[in-house]
């Protein structure tokens, strides 16, 4: 958490309790907390344990043997904490490949949108024309479309590619984003003069380097936010890794964990087990990205 | 030169387009063409026939079942997500100063971005009848034990629950953005005349926060309208024939397309889906331009 330079040349500091995200950094007024605030303050730290206990607990069932599993009240701690869970859904189960589609699935994605975004944006915010304005139109337009209206179409023209059951096949799906596109375009009307562009232009600079050496280097923080925005979109895909991945080795995490639940009679121990070596990972890239995330995610709402 | 510009942009946006025009538009297309044409997937002919699979949806009961419950689900979400996420969205506003406010938006928030499947069977496991946590706790205060994935009701509720414990992280986050937003001027005067933290809640916050209100909705409901994953996960039966609980749309749609092997029929369902979601977002914007014109 450091301090940073902001657009006025105004050096904003970054508040040292770390609040992050979208909330404001107010200076600190008064010393003593009122009584409401602290009823308040108990109230949401309860509130936040609950929403996060669930997870909590299946975290910890993955550790448990399947005796405590059933012990009331539910333990956080495992009085006895075995692997056992672990070991055998592994060699049960090809886990490891799923969650290496899954990354590949969604870190290819998040590039794919990234690029794509990027391009589009930036021509259609610095080239106005006719042509353009006609363009953006219709890709606002199809961001009203919720993806489970054309997958199905989308799907045949995967298979008529051949691409089922593959990571392209996969990525089909998830190649562009339209408030991707969106964001990027109302990034550089933002923050990039077209003084900048010019004066690049003047010194003989071609329209290929300007975008690469100087309008991708001051979207980064833009970029950054959509490329995780991105990722976990990805990540958390359902319904197309399900029609798209129907053979073991394809699965993404999402669809190899759905069918492994039904699939078998419920071992909770199993299931605990595999739904935590999910859950840990993606909480912790959370935890670390938080920020651009929160960023990129607030930044959905400022649609109209 | 201002023409060489203009060529150079078309130039290099076109890649980008025929990959939109691929993977977005030409499918959007395609479902409205396949909606009334009549599709088996064996067959090699796609003959025309006009609305008949929109009327055949109108007297289709799974149909009826899954268009019931999948709107049940949208306006059960709403109901508590909304409300909710404004209430937490200005208490956690109001303790920006506390050392934990990281902690509030992070813990609110982590439900939204885990993957859906292992965070559903968390929820699964404490809906269970036998091994679940709430039967056990309801039962320490006499609560007969129930069976909450089994019963036609019940499991709407499990539904609802799950996709609203998901949903409210995004819903929060947006009201924060627009508690950010509000004139802290107006607060203050609020302040002067007296009035309680309650009552400029009441009186500024939310009349103000209404164009974040109706797309927060919006967005609820759509996102609800194309519930799938939680269903799936939380309400399939013992035997892995998911869905035999709780049939929503988007289960629907996938079974007559890929069970029933019917696409033209499921495409109409696709349609229909999509119908919703376009009079959803154009309630918002005739409500967005009413409160407009009369500010």
């Amino acid at each position: 958490m450091t301090s940073r330079p902001d657009i006025h040349g105004v050096k904003v500091e970054a508040p040292a309790t770390g609040t992050g995200g979208v909330l404001p950094d107010l200076p600190h007024r008064r010393k003593k907390t009122p009584l409401a605030d602290r009823a308040i303050d108990v109230f949401l730290l309860l509130f936040g344990f609950f929403m996060v206990l669930p997870l909590l607990l299946l975290i910890a069932n993955a550790f448990k043997t399947p005796e405590e599993m059933l012990a009331w009240p539910p333990t956080l701690v495992p009085r006895e904490p075995t692997i056992s869970n672990f070991t055998s859904v592994l060699s049960s189960t090809p886990l490891l490949r799923w969650i290496f589609n899954s990354l590949a699935f969604a870190l290819s994605s998040a590039i794919a949108i990234s690029v794509t975004s990027a391009i589009a944006g930036y021509l259609m915010a610095k080239f106005p024309s006719r042509t353009m304005s006609v363009l953006f139109a219709v890709i606002l337009a199809t961001a009203i479309v919720p993806f489970e209206v054309y997958m199905i179409p989308l799907y045949f023209q995967a298979q008529a590619l051949g691409i089922l059951n593959s990571l392209p096949g996969l990525l089909l799906g998830y190649l562009v984003m339209s408030f991707g596109i969106f964001l990027i375009r109302q990034n550089v009307i933002h923050s990039i003069p077209d003084e900048l562009l010019e004066a690049a232009r003047i010194d003989g600079a071609g329209e290929i380097w300007i975008f690469v050496r100087v309008v991708v280097p001051l979207l980064r923080g833009a970029l950054g936010a959509l490329f995780v925005l991105a990722f976990f979109q990805a990540w958390t895909a359902f319904a197309w890794p399900i029609i798209v991945a129907t053979t073991k080795e394809s699965y993404t995490i999402e669809v190899g964990l759905a069918l492994f639940q039904t699939g078998f009679t419920i071992d909770l121990g199993r299931l605990s087990a595999a739904s935590a070596l999910v859950l840990v990972p993606s909480v912790t890239i959370f935890i670390f990205l938080r920020r651009n995330l929160v960023q990129g995610v607030a930044s959905t709402g400022l649609k109209e | 030169m201002q023409r060489r510009r203009w060529l150079f942009s078309i130039v290099a946006i076109l890649p980008v387009l025929a990959i939109f025009a691929y993977v977005r538009v030409f499918p959007i297309v395609e479902i409205l063409r396949l909606s009334v044409h009549k599709w088996d997937i064996l067959s090699v002919a796609k003959p025309f026939i006009g609305l008949a699979n929109f009327r055949e949806l109108m007297g289709d009961r799974l149909f009826h079942e899954a268009l019931l419950n999948t709107s049940i689900i949208a306006f059960g979400v709403l109901a508590i997500t909304v409300p909710l996420s404004m209430t937490l969205a200005a208490l956690i506003y109001h303790r920006t100063r506390s050392r934990f406010a990281g902690f509030y938006e992070t813990t609110v928030f982590i439900p939204h971005v885990v993957s859906l499947v292992p965070a559903a069977m968390a929820w699964k496991w404490i809906f269970d009848a036998q091994l679940g946590p709430l039967n056990a706790l309801l039962s320490v205060f006499g609560v007969e034990p129930k069976a909450w994935l089994f019963d036609p009701v019940l499991s709407l509720v499990c539904v609802i629950v799950l996709c609203s414990w998901q949903a409210l992280g995004y819903c929060v986050l947006i009201y924060l953005v627009g508690f950010k937003n509000l004139p802290n001027s107006l607060f203050e005067a609020a302040k002067l005349d007296g009035a309680s933290g309650l009552q400029s809640f009441w009186n500024i916050s939310v009349p103000m926060l209404k164009p974040i209100t109706l797309y927060v909705s919006v967005i609820t409901l759509v996102t609800s309208f194309n519930v799938y994953a939680q269903v799936y996960v939380l309400a399939s039966d013992a035997q892995g024939a998911p869905g035999r609980q709780v049939r929503v749309l988007v289960l629907d749609m996938l079974e007559n397309s890929f069970r029933n092997y019917r696409i033209g029929y499921a495409a109409s369902e696709a349609v229909i889906l999509l119908l919703i979601v376009l009079l959803l977002t154009l309630v918002q914007f005739r409500l967005l331009r009413e409160r407009r014109s009369r500010a």
